[in-house]
């Protein structure tokens, strides 16, 4: 493979990929003057037209993506991206419109945005959504400052936020940030929250728990009403991390289990793409309680036209500017239109059919800490081949060679060595036969080769890559040497 | 439409395989009272072509991109090549996941490596992250930045800092101890000095203002800078126009601790309002509080050049309830646009874009500037953003342009009361001559 330098070492001073029109006024010198202007970008890029296009094209070629094949990362829902949500998402009455233009030009946009509160709502069980938050971390923060906002209303904003030790470490983070103190609560032996613990550590002075329902294990927590009524006993809300939704759409809704608020994540359960890493969507669903405090401004009908609400004086106010990631939601709006009621159903169905598939394959090959049945992901360990030096990162480089994405690896963090696998309802049979296939392979060759697994990939554009070195000397910019 | 790849010959071989007779049986591990026991109450599905026809009417009834627009605000209208959409959309960049697995991910981490020098060179910074959500949460998470490094309680930010940007950093710093004091602006639409001066004192964690500010103001940042540093506070300076980067001396240059804000001008459309892209560079010294991810440079086992996600002992995945922001998903894909957006551009590029952009917002505010009874509300110098105050109500005169295909400024009284009759315009490249004459010629029969 062509190895494709930095876009600043095939730099030539004056070539160009882009030419504006000539101005068509007069230009005016005297308008610089007495300002703070820059006359170079020191080593900024000048490269042509078909440069940038085969410099871009040859970095595509070394990523491993959704539409190339299998991506089993667990808890991140790596599923299928349809391209007519791509196709209109860049409609330009969307992509081309102003969040700040007069609400009677913008009212294709404002219904949007109803409708998937409204869809969002049905799906969820929830009274009411704010898509503002853009990611699910944002989500866990303004859902988190909606319970401190009432619990403050309400005289006392308390102290302490619950939190499972199996779940996402953006749960701790955004709950720190809204001023709370965390505690962990111990998982049982079924890998789900232990009740004792939590009736325990549920005092007055906790203003919420925070559950991920399946959790990261996969597991669904079936005593989930019993834990909303510990929490709610003692005035708490229960916050629900709605990251594994994929396993529950049109079986059940959180909403009816006791949750008060939740956050989606769109860029999973939703199938917008991940984009390497973003841009996401984190709507945040609540009870009618939590209603007043939600995001600024709010939508709403009025005479027939959609308007935009900002007289909300118990509101948290913003949690970022504008809408929300609104290309983000058209693109799942797409996707609920396109699959209806059934559709969205069988989403969890073969979400939670593949994934047993897998679970049911593997489990003579990889040890399964817990055995608990569990829904849309399964969570194996490297126990076995650790027998024979092998961890589970080796099995995952090993994966690449092999030419699929390996899955989540080391979380939940009460799994060690974890291997954390959720294949989605996209995957074709062919697709899951190929990722057991490899995973067989690779605990035959824990056996038989384990050198092999040690100093994999031996196929990528580049092997294994010093991790400690690039942060113990960050290099995290190019520089002229 | 369903996007399941199964056969019903697949199911059955796998349900016997899993050892169930049906999914329902696999869902026995939830108790029965919960479980749903209607069809969800959605619309039926859609084939492709309903699909597209549905969105085709929702975005005709957006009327606002049939007009001529002199909206800026934060969001802006430049020229986008046609590479950058070419080449963004490759399923290759848009259907990753965050490169967690560097071997299989180095075209998304490379890119990642060359937006971080981007934004350094522009903001004269010595190291970027990946990038925010957006401007407003850029915003916060610098403020929240400054107090972790000083511990200081106060922060003083610029009333001339965009509106939203002021109330989500009020809502991200409700519960973390920081307040806020709001700097006010004078008749040049810049910062009052007097009022830094009086407000600056050993609490100030930071000074936060924006330049070009909310106004469109461009502010002496080296004045500023030294006031801050004279007092230990932290200096800040948020850009929500980044095609300015291309003209202004980087805030860098002049003593800025933190450069963040809004990068939406470089090759994202305006989106009703996104996803766009926060970004946040900072001196080298603050490294291990910069919040978000970084890709850095490293080598694989033969020694050769690759780029890895580092420095995650900041972040919420290893130190949880102690990372020095959530954030966990970004903008990577927005940050890519930016990088095929700046490198199709180039140096000189982009530097002409910038000068197209004042050259014209120039012209458009002297042509309006004549009309009897409008006037340029601020003295200060801008970039391509300036405030008219007019004789009359502002929605009344946007009225009549509207009627006439034309949206024209924004109306500031909503976010600055004190700011009646005034408008804040935006002018960019993508504005002709023909444009904005027509803009003066109807302005000067519907403002009176």
């Amino acid at each position: 493979m062509i190895r494709e330098p930095l876009i600043f070492e095939i730099s030539d001073k004056g070539k160009r990929a882009f030419r504006l029109p000539k101005l068509d006024i007069k230009a005016k010198k005297h308008i610089f003057e007495g300002l703070a202007i820059r006359d170079e970008i020191a080593d900024f890029p000048q490269v042509s037209e078909v440069e940038v296009v085969r410099h871009f094209t040859r970095l595509s070629q070394q990523n491993y993506c959704v539409d190339l094949g299998i991506y089993p990362l667990g808890s991140c829902t790596m599923k299928y991206n349809p391209k007519v949500n791509e196709k209109v998402a860049a409609l330009d009455g969307f992509a081309q419109s102003h969040p700040l233009a007069p609400a009677d030009m913008v009212q294709g946009n404002l219904e949007i945005i109803k409708l998937v509160e409204d869809y969002l709502g049905e799906i969820a069980g929830m009274d009411a959504f704010t898509l503002q938050p853009s990611a699910g971390a944002q989500g866990e923060l303004a859902g988190m400052m909606l319970i401190h906002a009432c619990h403050e209303a309400r005289g006392n904003p308390r102290k302490i936020v619950l939190i499972p030790d199996s779940a996402h470490g953006t749960n701790p983070s955004s709950a720190h940030l809204c001023g709370y103190t965390v505690q962990e609560i111990k998982s049982n032996e079924n890998g789900t929250v232990d009740l004792e613990d939590l009736a325990q550590r549920m005092t007055e002075d906790v203003a919420a728990l925070m559950v991920t329902n399946p959790n990261t294990l996969g597991v669904f927590e079936y005593d989930i009403c019993k834990i909303a009524e510990i929490v709610h006993a003692k005035g708490g809300f229960v916050y629900m991390d709605g990251a594994n939704m994929n396993a529950l759409t049109g079986i059940c809704r959180p909403g009816d289990m006791g949750v008060d608020v939740i956050h989606i994540n769109l860029h999973k359960t939703f199938a917008t793409p991940h984009g390497g890493g973003g841009p996401g969507s984190g709507p945040v669903g609540v009870k009618v309680i939590l209603e007043p405090y939600l995001p600024i401004p709010r939508v709403e009908k009025k005479d027939g036209a959609y308007v935009l609400n900002f007289d909300r004086p118990k509101s948290i106010g913003r949690v970022r500017s504008f809408h929300g990631n609104f290309l983000v939601i058209v693109r799942a709006l797409a996707y609920i239109l396109s699959l209806g009621p059934d559709g969205i159903r069988e989403i969890a169905e073969m979400a939670v059919l593949n994934a047993n598939y897998i679970r049911k394959s593997l489990e003579n090959d990889y040890h399964l800490k817990y055995t608990t049945p569990t829904l849309h992901e399964c969570v194996f360990s490297d126990k076995v081949q650790k027998d024979h030096g092998v961890s589970n990162l080796d099995i995952a480089k090993r994966l690449i060679d092999l030419g699929v994405h390996p899955p989540t690896m080391s979380f939940p963090l009460i799994v060690h060595g974890a291997l954390m696998i959720e294949p989605t309802e996209t995957e074709s049979r062919r697709d899951l036969d190929m990722f057991i296939e490899a995973m067989k392979q690779i605990a035959r060759e824990a056996k038989e080769d384990p050198g092999i697994l040690k100093s994999a990939p031996h196929q990528s554009y580049v092997r294994r890559l010093d991790e400690t070195a690039a942060a113990r000397h960050p290099i995290v910019k190019w520089e002229r040497e | 439409m369903s996007y399941i790849a199964l056969s019903d010959q697949d199911k059955k071989e796998m349900l016997a395989r899993v050892g169930v007779s049906s999914v329902d049986e696999l869902y026995g591990c939830l108790p029965e009272e919960i479980k749903l026991k209607r069809r969800l109450n959605l619309p039926e599905a859609l084939s492709e072509p309903e699909l597209i026809r549905r969105f085709e009417d929702l975005a005709a009834s957006n009327t606002y991109p049939d007009h001529i627009s002199f909206l800026g605000a934060g969001i802006y209208r430049h020229f986008i090549p046609t590479v950058v959409d070419y080449l963004s959309s490759r399923g290759e960049f848009v259907t990753p996941y965050t490169p967690y697995q560097p071997e299989v991910s180095q075209g998304t981490l490379q890119v990642i490596f060359e937006y971080q020098t981007l934004i350094c060179q522009l903001t004269g910074m010595d190291i970027s992250n990946a990038s925010l959500y957006d401007g407003a949460m850029a915003a916060a998470e610098a403020v929240l930045m400054a107090s972790r490094l000083n511990n200081k309680p106060k922060i003083l930010v610029a009333r001339s800092l965009h509106p939203q940007y002021r109330e989500t950093i009020r809502t991200y710093i409700k519960n973390m101890g920081v307040r806020i004091e709001e700097i006010e602006f004078g008749d040049c639409g810049g910062i009052k000095t007097a009022d830094l001066m009086s407000k600056l004192d050993q609490d100030t964690s930071a000074v936060l203002l924006q330049s070009p500010n909310f106004f469109g103001v461009v502010e002496d940042l080296k004045k500023f800078a030294d006031l801050a540093h004279e007092h230990q506070a932290l200096f800040i300076v948020a850009v929500a126009e980044a095609a300015s980067f291309g003209v202004l001396e980087a805030p860098g240059k002049f003593g800025a601790d933190v450069v963040c804000g809004e990068a939406q001008s470089f090759g994202i459309t305006p989106s009703f309002g996104g996803p766009f892209l926060g970004f946040m560079g900072c001196k080298k010294e603050h490294l291990r509080q910069l919040p978000g991810r970084i890709a850095g440079q490293t080598k694989d086992v033969d020694g050769k050049r690759g780029f890895v996600l580092t420095l995650s002992t900041r972040e919420q995945h290893i130190r949880r309830e102690k990372a020095t922001s959530n954030i966990c998903t970004n903008q990577a894909l927005c940050a890519l646009r930016a990088t095929m957006y700046l490198e199709t551009l180039g140096h000189d590029g982009l530097r002409e874009m910038a000068v197209q952009n004042m050259q014209k917002a120039v012209y458009a505010a002297e042509k309006l500037g004549k009309i009897e009874g409008v006037k340029a509300r601020f003295e200060g110098r801008f970039f391509n953003e300036f405030v008219l105050e007019f004789p009359g109500d502002v929605g009344r005169i946007n009225d009549g342009l509207q009627a006439k295909g034309i949206v024209g400024g924004l109306d500031l009284k909503g976010f600055y009361p004190e700011l009646v009759n005034c408008a804040l315009f935006c002018v960019t490249e993508v504005h002709t001559k023909k444009e904005i004459d027509r803009l003066a010629s109807i302005l000067k029969k519907v403002h009176r």
